[in-house]
């Protein structure tokens, strides 16, 4: 039993197309997850359903065993954060804080007492005065969270609550926020587009795309086995690369330009003759020695991030992306050794676009069990 | 090349640019253009406003004949005896009434019609329609259509008040009643532009407040005082500056229904203008009039804007 159940959610607007079809999820309580995917895709629509903002068209939602379908917000218990704040701009901090336990008529040292913890804990003591105008983007994300904080309900909702920050101090709320609820054992659901956020903030993550369920699980194994080419382009940076290939005589082709034989312990007997796409990742596409097989490609573009090169070159129609630890100092144009190897790919159908087979390496290695 | 050393011969065209001199020009280039853009402005305001106001002052001084010259300096004496006159003072208070009949009565039903239709309502569309059609109507289409709302006996309204058993009354003949029955025309009128902007402004109210609002469990009048009424206040704010000035300028419906009459009580202060320079023809009284009327207003807009500014929350 999750403490939110969803049984084949639906929701459309005018009765016409669904813009969320069949989602079947269980949240389970105290649970950090992420809610993400391209915009348009449906995961505001989402949490603004299971926030009794939006009318449920189809299925059962269950907050902590109860159907709530038919219930306005303020009776689900759960508070909401906002990706624009939401902020009341006449009001001062302290007001803006407590504007919802005095709608709800709470006792007054109640309130002042509440008020105080919060502001402690979100570092506003100093602002409990000022007016939202006054505040920088930080401090205004910070009192909308004060404010989801202080209602003390035990769901939290957030509808991209970092998406109006700069980026360096958006590594530094995922960090607080995270932290926040894991103190005060909230279950959350975050929305997001931005998959790095996803990936290092959810403990699971549903990926949407066009109003369809793509995938749930854990992070890395959103990361390690995307069940199919959406979920591998859009988790991971930079983005897993693809090519169409085929198995032909022991011999992968990859866009007719890469050919790279099988080495004896892989097993692929079964993808013989199918039109295929295969992933791989940056990662897992070294400089070449000499004692392994290695393609020759010609460089088309490097980017110097400090501690790693990123090195682009075309395979067919498409770009890809080798990702080297350390500064390896190579130029457009030249030709470098790539150690590509088939334990690295994902296989998936060219048709259907579903994982086939996962990548056979990362199994065996690189996942370290605690 | 150092400073101290006389100028070298290759630095020639450097010093020659004098560039004082330069932006000097090209600042009276740009006043040059900023001043023919307001041209059009200067002029229509210039003919149609300020020459106006200052001839309204310059006569105020004066005695006049009948076409508006100028005949006999008289200095304040123009204002002294308006000061004295009882029939000023009717006018006077008869406006002040009539500015807080209309007044706050306008502002309160326009923003209970403006919160009703920011409902998202089905038809919600014809509803904003009709309640704004009164900003459609000219004054004096709606001012006949209510003289025979007010007619003594086939009016609309005295034929209703006969169905209840109520006697009749005179709305536009009886001195008590003559000023509510056109302070009523007056907020009918004016109802449907005071409503359209705070449509407006309550339009442009984030809907996000609500939504986290309603999630906090604030109820609708919660909402409306916390909310709603603080978001609006700068729209407020205009409405009443604009609706006060109104007031104290009305004329047509005056002019209509009752010409000042019964016994002076709708006598305001815009048509008692009129009255003393198209009927009597005494320009120089009018002026005076007008003269203390402009100064009412200023005042009031001023303490408006004093009082005002300290309660309204701008974004």
């Amino acid at each position: 039993m999750g403490y939110i159940e969803m049984m084949d959610i639906s929701k459309s607007y005018n009765k016409q197309s669904n813009v969320l079809n069949g989602i079947d999820l269980q949240i389970e309580k105290g649970e950090f997850f992420v809610l993400v995917g391209p915009s348009g895709s449906g995961k505001s629509t989402l949490l603004r359903m299971i926030a009794g903002l939006e009318e449920i068209s189809g299925g059962t939602l269950k907050i902590s065993e109860k159907i709530v379908n038919h219930l306005p917000p303020k009776d689900r218990n759960l508070s909401m954060v906002f990706q624009n704040y939401a902020l009341y701009p006449h009001l001062t901090v302290e007001q803006n804080i407590l504007f919802g336990l005095n709608a709800k008529k709470a006792d007054k040292q109640i309130q002042q007492k509440r008020l105080e913890e919060t502001a402690q804990m979100m570092g506003l003591s100093e602002l409990l005065k000022r007016k939202p105008r006054e505040l920088s983007g930080g401090q205004r994300q910070r009192v909308a969270l004060a404010r989801a904080v202080v209602s003390e309900a035990p769901l939290c909702l957030m509808d991209e609550p970092l998406s109006n920050l700069d980026a360096k101090l958006r590594a530094n709320m995922r960090i607080e926020i995270r932290r926040l609820q894991k103190r005060l054992g909230l279950t959350m659901v975050y929305v997001t587009h931005d998959q790095v956020e996803a990936m290092t903030m959810g403990d699971r993550i549903m990926v949407l795309n066009d109003g369809i369920i793509q995938q749930v699980g854990e992070p890395i194994d959103l990361y390690n086995k995307p069940s199919n080419l959406f979920v591998a382009t859009f988790i991971g940076s930079p983005k897993m690369n693809l090519g169409k290939a085929v198995l032909q005589d022991s011999k992968l082709i990859i866009e007719n330009e890469l050919t790279i034989p099988l080495e004896q312990f892989v097993n692929l007997e079964s993808l013989e003759n199918l039109n295929l796409v295969i992933g791989i990742r940056a990662e897992h596409m070294p400089y070449g020695d000499e004692d392994q097989q290695v393609q020759n490609v010609e460089i088309v573009n490097v980017e110097h991030l400090g501690n790693e090169t990123l090195v682009s070159f075309e395979v067919g129609t498409e770009l890809w992306t080798a990702k080297w630890l350390g500064q390896w100092l190579v130029q457009v144009g030249d030709r470098v050794p790539v150690h590509i190897s088939v334990e690295n790919m994902c296989f998936f159908d060219e048709e259907t676009g579903d994982l086939i087979q996962e990548a056979t390496f990362t199994h065996k290695q690189e996942v370290v069990k605690r | 090349m150092s400073m101290s050393n006389p100028v070298p011969a290759s630095s020639t065209d450097f010093n020659e640019i004098n560039f004082e001199n330069v932006k000097k020009k090209q600042k009276v280039m740009s006043f040059t253009k900023g001043m023919l853009f307001l041209l059009p402005s200067i002029v229509l305001f210039g003919a149609f406003l300020f020459y106006p106001l200052f001839k309204t002052m310059y006569l105020s001084f004066f005695l006049t004949n009948a076409r508006g010259e100028t005949t006999v300096f008289v200095g304040l004496q123009n204002y002294i005896d308006m000061f004295a006159s009882p029939i000023f003072h009717q006018s006077m208070k008869s406006t002040f009434l009539f500015v807080l009949y209309t007044v706050p009565t306008t502002i309160i039903i326009a923003l209970l019609l403006a919160v009703l239709a920011n409902e998202k309502l089905k038809g919600i569309g014809f509803f904003r329609t009709i309640f704004s059609s009164t900003m459609g109507i000219s004054v004096a289409a709606a001012s006949v259509f209510w003289l025979y709302m007010f007619h003594p006996s086939i009016g609309f309204i005295n034929q209703i008040l006969g169905f209840l058993g109520v006697e009749s009354i005179g709305w536009l003949t009886d001195p008590k009643w003559a000023l509510i029955a056109v302070a009523v025309t007056t907020i009918w009128m004016n109802l449907g532009f005071t409503f359209l902007v705070l449509l407006g402004g309550l339009q442009s109210i984030d809907s996000y407040l609500y939504e986290s609002a309603d999630i906090d469990g604030a109820g609708y009048f919660y909402k409306l005082r916390r909310i709603t009424i603080p978001m609006i206040s700068p729209t407020l704010f205009f409405v009443i500056t604009v609706t006060i000035i109104n007031a104290f300028q009305t004329f047509g419906q005056i002019d209509i229904l009752t010409q000042g009459g019964p016994q002076n009580s709708t006598n305001l202060i815009v048509y008692s203008i009129y009255r003393e320079a198209f009927t009597n023809y005494q320009f120089g009284t009018a002026s005076a009039q007008a003269i203390v009327l402009f100064i009412i207003i200023l005042i009031m807009t001023i303490i408006q804007f004093k009082l005002g500014e300290r309660k309204v929350h701008y974004q």
